[in-house]
């Protein structure tokens, strides 16, 4: 039976999407079979972080309504083969992801992948608490940033009230994970460091990943950091916190890109 | 304050502030606080006094060691109004 995760955070932009892309992409990459499922329904965007936007024949709300099978749905990457797309679709009823209807896509896809990961729309309406509703695992992403932090702890509290397993009163597992950390501003005071924001969270850390601009570069391409460039800062805390996932004991640290002087004087990058 | 020597380094006092009020909404629990505690207060003045739901207002102060709760209910000076309306005795 495969592991269900959210990729939540309450507040928007703070890199729910992709982080999805780069852990899913990350897991596949060692072999586990994964299938990332875009529940912001009406303004969908994993199918183009990931680069398959024009692949998208049929979506996750017709496969509820049954208008089709969920194969026909799933979208194979063409770079690495374990990993698959569910696409969110673009309508505007915002009524079109139903509470059955998604108990039973996971309840399918469950036992046919490793991992099911759930990138949920921001905001704690119907569809954030849907992408929550089964998850055995919480990704809670977090920028060092106090509206952020605040979003980050009223979606614990739902993910302890409203999750099927907090309902069942099991513990859902949460981990956090600080996106666009800049330890050069955070240690000039200008930013909230780690031991802050883990402190008022108190949710154990699955990966720093500094701010970078690659992170960009990789959405612009439409190609998840940990394939485009594997050995770049923000794709190593990626495949850090992907291992760590996976239950293995992964020292924790901030990669960083430093570059020689002779780099930083000529040229930006080789590739 | 400009000058990045005499300015003072705004992480900690994000950091307070979040603690200040995460603390508090942890303890409210998500619901909307506010709106039921006015409810219930109008609920139970109405049983005595004549009076506008419109003009009370509540509102709470948060503080590090104490939060305040303000309670400003305006009565108005109509005959009868101050006269119990009749409602058994509680």
């Amino acid at each position: 039976m495969g592991k269900v995760v959210v990729v939540t955070s309450g507040k928007g932009g703070v890199g729910k999407t992709t982080s999805t892309a780069a852990l899913g992409a990350a897991l596949a990459r060692t072999g586990q079979k994964v299938v990332v499922i875009d529940f912001d329904v009406g303004l969908r965007n994993l199918d183009l972080v990931m680069g398959a936007e024009r692949r998208v024949v049929f979506d996750f709300v017709n496969v509820i309504q049954g208008a089709a099978k969920l194969p026909q749905a799933l979208i194979r990457d063409k770079r690495v083969e374990t990993l698959y797309l569910l696409p969110a679709s673009q309508t505007r009823d915002k009524d079109a992801l139903t509470e059955q209807g998604v108990a039973r896509v996971i309840g399918e896809l469950r036992p046919k992948f490793d991992w099911v990961i759930c990138d949920s729309p921001a905001g704690i309406e119907r569809g954030a608490t849907l992408a929550m509703r089964h998850a055995d695992t919480a990704i809670v992403v977090t920028n060092p940033e106090v509206s952020s932090v605040r979003d980050s702890d009223r979606i614990i509290g739902l993910l302890d009230a409203k999750t099927e397993k907090a309902e069942k009163g099991e513990r859902i597992d949460k981990h956090l994970l600080l996106t666009r950390y800049d330890a050069n501003r955070a240690a000039r005071g200008e930013m909230l460091t780690i031991e802050d924001v883990l402190e008022i969270l108190s949710t154990p850390l699955l990966g720093i990943i500094p701010e970078s601009e690659e992170i960009l570069r990789a959405s612009n391409f439409g190609t998840p950091i940990t394939i485009s460039n594997p050995s770049s800062a923000p794709a190593r805390a990626y495949l850090d916190a992907a291992r760590r996932l996976k239950g293995e004991a992964v020292e924790m640290s901030i990669p960083s890109d430093k570059r020689g002087i002779l780099n930083k004087l000529f040229g930006r990058r080789a590739a | 304050m400009r000058f990045g020597l005499f300015r003072r380094s705004s992480a900690p006092v994000a950091r307070e502030r979040l603690q200040i009020l995460l603390e508090f909404e942890r303890r409210i629990d998500g619901s909307d606080l506010l709106a039921r505690l006015r409810d219930e207060i109008i609920a139970v003045i109405a049983k005595h006094v004549t009076l506008d739901p419109e003009n009370v207002r509540v509102k709470i102060d948060r503080g590090k060691a104490v939060s305040l709760l303000e309670v400003d209910v305006e009565i108005p000076n109509s005959p009868g109004a101050l006269h119990a309306t009749p409602t058994e005795a509680m």
